[in-house]
């Protein structure tokens, strides 16, 4: 295997894009990438699009054919990856393969979702084919009813409080303040989640990650000629996907994501790293309670204890592990396909030292948790500088 | 969405009576019914097996935002219940008393929503609490 490098990175703002379809949004983030890359496009040969229900949000399927036509790739592989909130990690870690396996040199990663053109409920019937549809969304379980489902035990067997959940939207919200593609600049506070909106008991609206349009993209590269393109490739150390049974009440416990556990130790085995070298972590913060079991199955805590550490402040971007730097999906939002795409630009960007107000000093291993469904797909990448 | 009958039709045993499937060579119960044992793979046989519908509250929710087929119902408590027999099936809670985790509920046959303009009733078991 050939080890590969990151070479562009490119986003759109996130958010109510009302203005741009989801052409407009998908050609938005791959022409930044590569510009960022500063490619020319008849080297691409191959586009993995990472995308979870343009159909049913847009009517448009067959969407990576178009998106390389947006942005000006002709007659290149092009394909579709859907594995519903982990489509975007599935894809970079498609194109990592692509490239690694030496079947292409240089490949673009794409992930787009435009959300924000069906009704709430229209999206939360989407949203709920990430899960069991024929035994939890027909049954009217959404998605935030399987994560309040395990937020529920979660705090039965831990203690865990909603206060401490809420701390999770306070952090990221605050991240988000310093990242102009995050869709919310509004600091918020414990009480403003806890006054906010109930969606599931006990999540309520601000434990919830956003239904909003956007995308993201990133360039591949062999290591071997990552320096022609830029002086500072990063480089893919580590990359698992692990599976699961998509039907929550399938599993053995509920209080936290195995399939997390398992990615975990395979991407760090690769990498050669342990946890404790981790300067960051993009964490799957899809729900409050997303990003507690998160941390705890990555191996960062004990189960149980990270709702706590996070409340007092160990996972801000001055503290012992930054979690979410770019706001996670809580503060930047989640345009579904786009999340785990996302996720990679922002760890390039730190390990760059491009991150500007949320920059993570010394920042030279990172990490990247994307989660599908309530865990049926797990992604985990992880990152180091090369240079 | 409209979709035709058949859909909930060919899992009308499952849903109206709380059927499953058990493997003979290790005996592990599963809800909803499955072809292969997740434990023994396909070297054993699965017979059809009918649940209790006792068991306890293992979690539990109130939702507020629903599905579109739900709009009328909301808001409607689920709940995911350890079944006596072993596995956690997931279900609503018929308004009642108070939820807890631990709480031990029975099954009972209910009518779930109402899909479309020709009006198809969708009937399943839920659980209540005892
Ligand atoms: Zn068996």
């Amino acid at each position: 295997m050939r080890e590969v490098a990151v070479i562009g990175v490119g986003l759109t703002k996130f958010g109510d894009r009302w203005e741009a379809g989801i052409k407009d949004l998908a050609a938005e983030a791959g022409l930044a990438a590569l510009e960022d890359a500063k490619i020319i496009s008849s080297e691409i040969e191959a586009l993995y699009g990472g995308i979870m229900s343009s159909g049913r949000f847009t009517d448009q399927e067959h969407f990576a054919a178009l998106l390389a036509d947006q942005i000006g790739l002709k007659h290149i592989s092009a394909v579709r990856v859907e594995n519903a909130c982990a489509s975007g990690g599935s894809a970079f870690r498609l194109g990592y393969m692509a490239v690694a396996s030496g079947m292409h040199d240089i490949v673009v990663v794409g992930g787009v979702e435009k959300m924000t053109d069906v009704t709430v409920n229209e999206a939360t019937t989407a949203l709920g084919g990430a899960g069991d549809q024929e035994w939890e969304l027909s049954q009217g379980i959404t998605f935030p009813g399987l994560y309040a489902l395990m937020a529920r035990r979660h705090m039965h067997d831990y203690g865990t409080t909603q206060e401490q959940l809420a701390s999770v939207a306070v952090k990221n919200h605050g991240n988000a303040l310093a990242n102009k593609y995050a869709q919310f600049h509004r600091k918020i506070t414990i009480d403003d989640v806890m006054k906010s909106k109930m969606i599931a008991d006990p999540l309520k609206l601000l434990d919830c990650s956003s239904i909003c349009d956007g995308a993201a993209a990133v360039v591949l590269a062999p290591m071997e000629i990552a320096k022609k393109y830029t002086d500072t490739p990063i480089k893919v150390a580590g990359s698992a996907q692990v599976g699961d049974t998509l039907r929550l009440a399938s599993r053995d416990s509920l209080t936290g994501i195995a399939a997390t556990r398992i990615a975990a130790d395979k991407a760090l085995a690769q990498a050669g790293v342990e946890r404790k070298d981790i300067d960051l972590a993009e964490v799957h913060d899809c729900f409050t309670i997303a990003e507690v079991m998160g941390v705890e199955d990555l191996g960062f805590y004990n189960k149980g204890e990270a709702a706590k550490a996070i409340a007092e402040g160990e996972t801000m971007i001055d503290g012992k592990l930054p979690v979410n730097t770019s706001g996670g999906l809580k503060g930047c939002g989640h345009p579904v396909g786009a999340t785990g795409v996302k996720q990679v630009v922002e760890v390039v960007e730190q390990l760059r030292g491009d991150a500007g107000a949320r920059q993570v000093n010394g920042a030279e291993i990172g990490l990247t948790h994307n989660v599908g469904g309530s865990g049926a797909t797990v992604v985990v990448h992880v990152f180091r500088r090369a240079d | 969405m409209e979709r035709g009958v058949a859909k909930t039709w060919r899992s009308a045993n499952a849903r109206y009576n709380l059927t499953g499937v058990q493997c003979t060579n290790c005996k592990t119960a599963y809800f909803p019914p499955r072809m292969v044992c997740a434990k023994c793979g396909r070297d054993t046989k699965m017979v059809e097996k009918k649940f209790s519908g006792r068991g306890v509250i293992y979690s539990y929710t109130r939702i507020f935002v629903p599905p579109h087929d739900f709009t009328e119902e909301a808001p409607y408590t689920v709940a995911i219940i350890r079944l006596e027999e072993g596995p956690l099936v997931e279900g609503h809670l018929v308004d009642g008393k108070k939820p807890e985790i631990g709480a031990s509920v029975r099954a009972v046959f209910r009518r779930m929503y109402t899909e479309g303009s020709e009006g198809l009733i969708h009937y399943h078991f839920k659980f209540e609490i005892v």
